[in-house]
């Protein structure tokens, strides 16, 4: 329960505010997160939800300072993070060094390609004892024995034999494991989980979830969930922040937000579920709800609501102005002017 | 050759081993199913199963081992390569990634004009051709002049789509067509999938990892573990039903997009084993909650379980009605 030191349930673990992200290119600005708020509890799980570009990936690299430099982003905004003992940091203007001490003994992640994230010429083993070595300070030995324990952690059967293998010799939800054991080597107090299952077969990928669950409710870690299945959202997320092109749309405490959509790309997302088009015994409808078009390109946004070129419920006006993104009930915000409790006060 | 009774498509036997023939990697092994016409049967499997390499093997993209492919009654493999030419405008294939099926360096319009030509279409015949195929899946016919680096993910999948459909195909493997795309996107697909299927009483193989999406676009289903077949079934006997035990760790183990389903998820113990050095007996026994020692001894039959459904698997005391 460490990672709940020197922080009460209200207070949350990470505050993003109005954090923008964009990224100069020869055809001009590309507005890749904009305008983009929302909290993290301590000890539960936030899932950032969006499509490909809606800009959920360059949201937490952004958060991690882990932006390629030549990528010269131009960052906006700011962070509430509330580390172990009790300080608040802005994870944007925090001095290198001291970023990189918060990250690995705060901060991890995990990525969608366990392969491509692991060195393929370092062991296991050495992998994970390095980032011990650099964040705790043990020594080598101490640093295998504490590598050992973090396989032990994540399952991986006969741990003292794999600690000695090399990444190709294990298979994807291994390799999985292994980046969640270096991630969990420094007992972090916010994991960010970028897509972490969808490389992995679908009984690999339960495996995966039912272990990070046992993790955090034994450190009380927070996670930062960033994913695009929302049938993994519905059984893994406290909370859900829906992003579209770079903006959130809604955000809502998990139930609430499958139980009554606010912002019509989200109802259009989970109407356009398969699995969710007919309930079960009930013949299959002969067509699925479809959004229609397409994503508007990141370099001509249209003027007003990102999403209006496609939506069944825009007005003009939406094509006006970007809408705020506002409170629309209990815990519950949505970024449209056409949510019936947010219209009264746009009119 | 054929008669009403005689399925479009009929798969008997089939093997696929790759590598060297001592330990070989045994990618299919002995499968069997038929396809009636105008129906879609569903191949459902984890990485490793074999369903792409069945697709392939099926349209002889890949020589099988052993076993036989037989398009209305006719053995596929037995045919010259003359006659497996000219037979395969009838017989065609989607591709899961949009972005590697098509030429970066051609225009649409000669993507679908070597199609066309390939199959013996009067040149004249062919410029009008492109403009209906385009219009047949969504796009319009000045799209024909664009390259593919134009097109969104969703929009490839239609110019590939078009392609396979230019030649007037009877049989169309879709081989993961859907999940390279954005869930938005999908459904628009799969709407075009299930329209063009009507419309053009096509016959498919839809070869995909994503239940969901089998349960609402295929009829049957065959479930692949290994290389073998597990379980088949219609659609809706299966979701509602799952005889075999991989078929019901598989179902479990897929998240519902619903917060209120409390479905526990207990998951597989394990990896998926090497198809170089496959378990003995039933493959999916080392995973398997329910394997007895019986369950090593031999390689379970694809039996008739009752009501037509089969399933390879020896704990018929399992089974409740």
């Amino acid at each position: 329960m460490n990672g709940l030191q020197g922080i009460t349930p209200t207070t949350p673990r990470l505050a993003v505010r109005h954090l923008s992200t964009s990224f100069p290119s020869e055809q001009g600005l590309v507005q890749s997160v904009a305008d983009v708020s929302f909290t993290i509890a301590p000890g539960r799980t936030t899932a950032l939800v969006g499509e490909s570009g809606s800009g959920k990936s360059v949201t937490s690299l952004t958060l991690m300072r882990l932006l390629a430099k030549s990528a010269n982003a131009r960052v906006q905004g700011e962070t509430a993070f509330v580390t172990r003992s009790g300080r608040t940091v802005d994870l944007l203007t925090l001095p290198e060094r001291e970023m990189r001490t918060l990250r690995g003994n705060e901060l991890a992640m995990i990525f969608q390609e366990p392969m491509t994230s692991l060195n393929p010429v370092f062991t296991v083993g050495e992998q994970i004892a390095e980032s011990v070595r650099l964040h705790k300070r043990l020594d080598r030995a101490a640093a295998l024995a504490h590598a050992k324990r973090m396989l032990d952690l994540v399952e991986i059967p006969a741990a003292a034999q794999r600690l000695h293998e090399y990444p190709h010799q294990l298979s994807g939800g291994m390799r999985q494991r292994v980046m969640i054991a270096l991630a969990m080597a420094c007992d972090p107090t916010l994991l960010i989980a970028d897509e972490p299952t969808t490389a992995l077969d679908v009984t690999i990928q339960a495996q995966i979830l039912v272990l990070m669950r046992r993790l955090q409710a034994e450190t009380g870690m927070s996670i930062l969930f960033i994913t695009h299945n929302l049938g993994v959202v519905a059984h893994h997320a406290d909370d859900v922040v829906v992003m579209y092109a770079g903006r959130v749309v809604e955000a809502a405490p998990v139930r609430p937000l499958f139980a009554s959509p606010a912002h019509p790309y989200t109802q259009g997302l989970l109407a356009c579920l398969p699995g969710k088009s007919h309930a079960a015994g009930q013949p299959r409808p002969k067509r699925l709800f479809a959004i229609r078009g397409q994503v508007s390109s990141p370099l001509a946004p249209p003027p007003g609501c990102a999403f209006e070129p496609r939506c069944d419920q825009a007005i003009p006006a939406c094509a006006q102005a970007v809408p705020p993104l506002a409170d629309s009930g209990e815990s519950r915000q949505a970024r449209c002017i056409r949510v019936p409790s947010l219209e009264r006060n746009a009119a | 050759m054929s008669d009403a009774a005689t399925p479009l498509i009929e798969v008997k036997n089939l093997r696929r081993y790759f590598g060297s023939s001592d330990k070989p990697v045994r990618a299919v092994d002995d499968v069997s199913f038929a396809i009636r016409a105008g129906e879609t049967l569903g191949l459902v499997g984890e990485s490793g199963s074999g369903k792409s390499t069945i697709g392939r093997t099926v349209l002889r993209l890949i020589e099988r081992t052993g076993g036989q492919v037989l398009y209305r009654g006719d053995d596929l493999g037995a045919l010259s390569a003359e006659r497996m030419r000219r037979l395969r405008s009838k017989l065609q294939i989607i591709f899961q990634d949009p972005y590697a099926s098509l030429n970066p360096k051609m225009r649409i319009s000669a993507i679908l004009d070597e199609a066309l030509a390939t199959h013996g279409l009067a040149k004249g015949r062919r410029k009008e051709r492109i403009a209906e195929l385009l219009e047949l899946v969504g796009l319009r016919p000045e799209h024909a002049s664009r390259f593919p680096h134009e097109f969104s993910g969703g929009q490839r999948q239609r110019i590939g789509i078009a392609r396979a459909l230019a030649v007037e195909p009877e049989f169309i493997v879709a081989d993961e067509p859907l999940s390279a795309l954005d869930v938005s996107i999908q459904a628009q697909v799969i709407n075009l999938l299930a329209e063009l299927r009507e419309r053009l009483s096509l016959t498919m193989l839809f070869i995909s990892h994503d239940l969901d999406v089998v349960e609402y676009l295929c009829d049957r289903v065959v479930v692949l573990y290994l290389g073998r077949v597990m379980e088949v079934s219609t659609t809706a006997e299966l979701f509602a039903r799952p005889l075999h035990p991989y078929t019901q760790a598989l179902l479990a183990a897929s998240p519902k997009p619903d917060p209120l389903d409390k479905t526990e998820i207990i998951p597989l113990k394990g990896d998926i084993p090497s198809p170089m050095n496959p378990p003995s007996g039933c493959v999916f026994r080392t995973r398997c909650p329910h394997a007895i020692e019986a369950c090593a001894q031999a390689i379970p039959p694809l039996a008739d379980k009752g009501a037509g459904r089969l399933s390879a698997c020896i704990r018929d005391d399992l089974i409740t009605a």
